[in-house]
């Protein structure tokens, strides 16, 4: 059943993109309510399937790969759902979408095998630590894409060359602003990630910190992530500077997720 | 012959160099040459356009040739000798010169495609016919149809969306940096034309304020006061810097105002919010290096320049789609003309009726003088009614769609029913 809604929500996710990139190129408003609409519905059919999942395994669903990146992208997507009630950012849905997608056919194509819990981890705070990592991750995500957006139109502007994206990627103001948000609420979630796990491994294995290859990359990155909110915060720091940081430490969030679990052994290792 | 003949002559951009056009302008307003034509007994209906860029006429005349002897000598005759007019005029008849005008109204005629000027020097010139009562049935329509084109094309493509001026291509450029530029403010350095261009755009765009310094206090304070501004001597250019966003730069100084050295502090007492340098001083005001700091832009008039010719050809690629709406409107006033063309024939056989009742009316009462006013008033009311009622069948037959009848046949009956031809000379009566 819930593998019928996920390949269901990766179909509708593709249908999405598809939109959102057709829009990207020939700006036609219409295709963006569609790419809109159709966003929504994939993110609703995929928020049946966590539950279903869910309920299948009787387990919060964040254990296994496949389940952690399908988690990670259905954050991505609320995340950017909660970002575009607040605030318009041209055409942030085209990448979004993409990335969106890019995590679900990576989900896809992992292991759907349901993994049974060691005692250890069967605990309630298997949920706290691992949604609120996961959405942690879905801003510093948006924040990564923003920065990416801005090197875009920030390049075109200062070197004057104006190709596919300066008209149509927003302004300076607003991708800033988008870093800004997605850090500031970003950020404090990640520690409260890495507080909760530090928490739950004293309870599950005695100890706050084991140095394993995940913890260490996490406070990598969070070492990252606080230079770019210190330096945004209290030097004043902005545009390409963050941007560039945002990045560097996004790809630290996606070695942590993937680089540590598949080249480095440690506790955190999905069971294969 | 069933219809006059629609006919625009003109000089324009394309086909006639500056110094000749100068000659041809209109310069004393529309007023005196609109009389001057309705001294042409060969004109029906007429309206005039001059701007810097164009002078056109447009007619509706029954002898083409003769008709457009008489506007030229008329209009153009005492600038330039008959070669030149030769050389240098365009003529477009019916349809086609429908098609031009639509070109005209929307825009894709002009010096820059897309600038939204000409259609409001149209829609002027169209007012000043109408108040001389020049423009009769058909101009009237082809008129009224020209602007509904220039919006349909101004809405369904956007050739009207992008930067034209120089100017304007700067407020655009500061849009994408800044966002909104509600609560900007912006600095003139030097007041220059453009730099007053560039500043009442941005004002139009809602900026918070706008700063004047300039070299000569008095007119900086003359400016500033033109936008609710303050104005500053040039050595408070640092302090100032620290407090605006926009800064356009326009001063005649052979040096330069600001360099990188200077700006690079300024940059982390404003924490890194962005700065926009605009210089468009030749030679330049502001050192080009500027344009390495992080969180800081500089244009120069050049690269404005290259804005500009950019979106010249995005507008180019949106003048073929124009160009395809045209043509379909073109195709309707076609058609519209043709089934207009049994209009002269109405207005002559009622005008006939009517000339013939009047004079029946007038026959039996002898002399309308000693009528009062509402008697008089009455009487014009029952000409109009017996002219409407006996007019009413051979109208409903020329109206009337008949497929075994074309509508030029249908003329033709009407027309030797009536007598209408052969009226005037009587060459063929019987």
């Amino acid at each position: 059943m819930s593998f019928l809604l996920f390949q269901g929500s990766v179909a509708v996710y593709l249908l999405s993109a598809a939109a959102y990139l057709v829009f990207f190129l020939t700006q036609k408003s219409a295709l963006r309510r569609t790419g809109r609409a159709i966003f929504l519905a994939a993110f609703l059919l995929h928020t049946v399937n966590l539950i279903a999942r869910a309920v299948e395994t009787g387990h919060t669903p964040i254990t296994s790969h496949h389940e952690t990146v399908s988690f990670f992208a259905w954050s991505v997507g609320c995340c950017y759902l909660s970002f575009r009630w607040r605030y318009t950012v041209k055409n942030l849905g085209a990448f979004v979408s993409v990335l969106v997608l890019a995590l679900m056919l990576v989900a896809a194509f992992s292991s759907r095998g349901v993994i049974p819990l060691p005692p250890a981890l069967q605990s309630w705070w298997l949920p706290v630590h691992a949604s609120i990592t996961l959405f942690a991750d879905g801003f510093l995500a948006l924040s990564c894409i923003g920065g990416i957006m801005y090197l875009l139109q920030e390049g075109a502007i200062k070197k004057k060359r104006f190709g596919l994206f300066y008209p149509r990627l927003p302004s300076l103001e607003t991708l800033d602003k988008l870093n800004h948000h997605c850090l500031s609420v970003g950020f404090p979630l990640f520690t409260l990630g890495l507080i909760t796990g530090s928490l739950w491994a004293k309870q599950a294995w005695g100890a706050y910190w084991h140095w394993d290859p995940k913890e260490t990359w996490s406070l990598v990155t969070w070492l990252l992530y606080a230079a770019a909110v210190h330096q945004r915060f209290t030097v004043g720091w902005r545009g390409r500077r963050v941007a560039i940081l945002s990045i560097v430490a996004f790809l630290s969030v996606l070695f942590t997720l993937w680089g540590v679990s598949f080249l480095l052994e440690g506790v955190h290792t999905y069971v294969s | 012959m069933s219809r006059d003949a629609i006919v625009l002559l003109g000089v324009n951009h394309k086909t006639t160099p500056l110094a000749v056009r100068e000659k041809l302008a209109l310069s004393a307003g529309y007023e005196e040459p609109l009389r001057a034509l309705g001294q042409l007994q060969e004109l029906k209906e007429y309206y005039l356009l001059s701007t810097c860029n164009r002078v056109e006429i447009l007619f509706t005349c029954t002898d083409i040739e003769r008709a457009q002897n008489r506007v030229l000598e008329l209009l153009f005759g005492q600038a330039i000798t008959p070669e030149e007019l030769d050389r240098y005029v365009y003529r477009y008849v019916n349809k086609e010169a429908a098609e031009h005008l639509f070109l005209v109204a929307a825009s894709l005629d002009s010096m820059i495609v897309g600038e939204a000027q000409i259609l409001g020097q149209l829609k002027e010139a169209y007012r000043h016919a109408t108040k001389v009562g020049c423009s009769g049935f058909i101009l009237n329509k082809l008129l009224h149809k020209s602007f509904s084109v220039a919006k349909r094309v101004r809405t369904e493509t956007r050739i009207g969306a992008h930067a034209v001026s120089i100017s304007y291509a700067a407020v655009e450029l500061a849009r994408k940096i800044f966002g909104d530029l509600a609560g900007k403010k912006v600095m003139l350095v030097g007041a220059g034309e453009m730099a007053e261009l560039a500043a009442e755009h941005l004002v139009g765009q809602g900026v918070a304020e706008v700063v004047v310094a300039n070299r000569t206090l008095q007119r900086a304070v003359n400016l500033a006061r033109c936008y609710n501004g303050r104005a500053v001597s040039l050595e408070e250019l640092l302090d100032q810097l620290k407090l605006v966003d926009i800064i356009i730069s326009s001063t005649g100084s052979p040096d330069l105002v600001l360099r990188k050295e200077d700006v690079r502090p300024v940059m982390r007492e404003r924490r890194n919010r962005p700065l926009f340098f605009i210089d468009i001083a030749v030679p330049r005001d502001l050192d080009p290096a500027i344009n390495d700091l992080d969180n800081v832009y500089l244009y120069d008039i050049d690269d404005l320049h290259n804005v500009v010719e950019m979106n010249k050809s995005e507008r180019d690629k949106e003048a073929v789609k124009a160009q395809r709406i045209i043509a379909e409107e073109k195709l309707k006033f076609g058609k519209w003309l043709a089934n207009m063309e049994s209009t002269p024939t109405i207005v002559q056989l009622r005008g006939q009726v009517e000339t013939l009742v009047r004079s029946e009316v007038e026959k039996t009462l002898g002399r309308l003088e000693h009528l009062d006013e509402p008697e008089r008033l009455r009487l014009e009311k029952m000409v109009a009614a017996i002219t409407g009622k006996v007019v009413y069948p051979p109208l409903h037959y020329l109206k009337t769609d008949n497929h075994c009848i074309s509508l030029p046949e249908r003329i033709k009956t009407i027309r030797e029913l009536y007598l209408m031809d052969n009226s005037d000379d009587g060459q063929e009566g019987p």
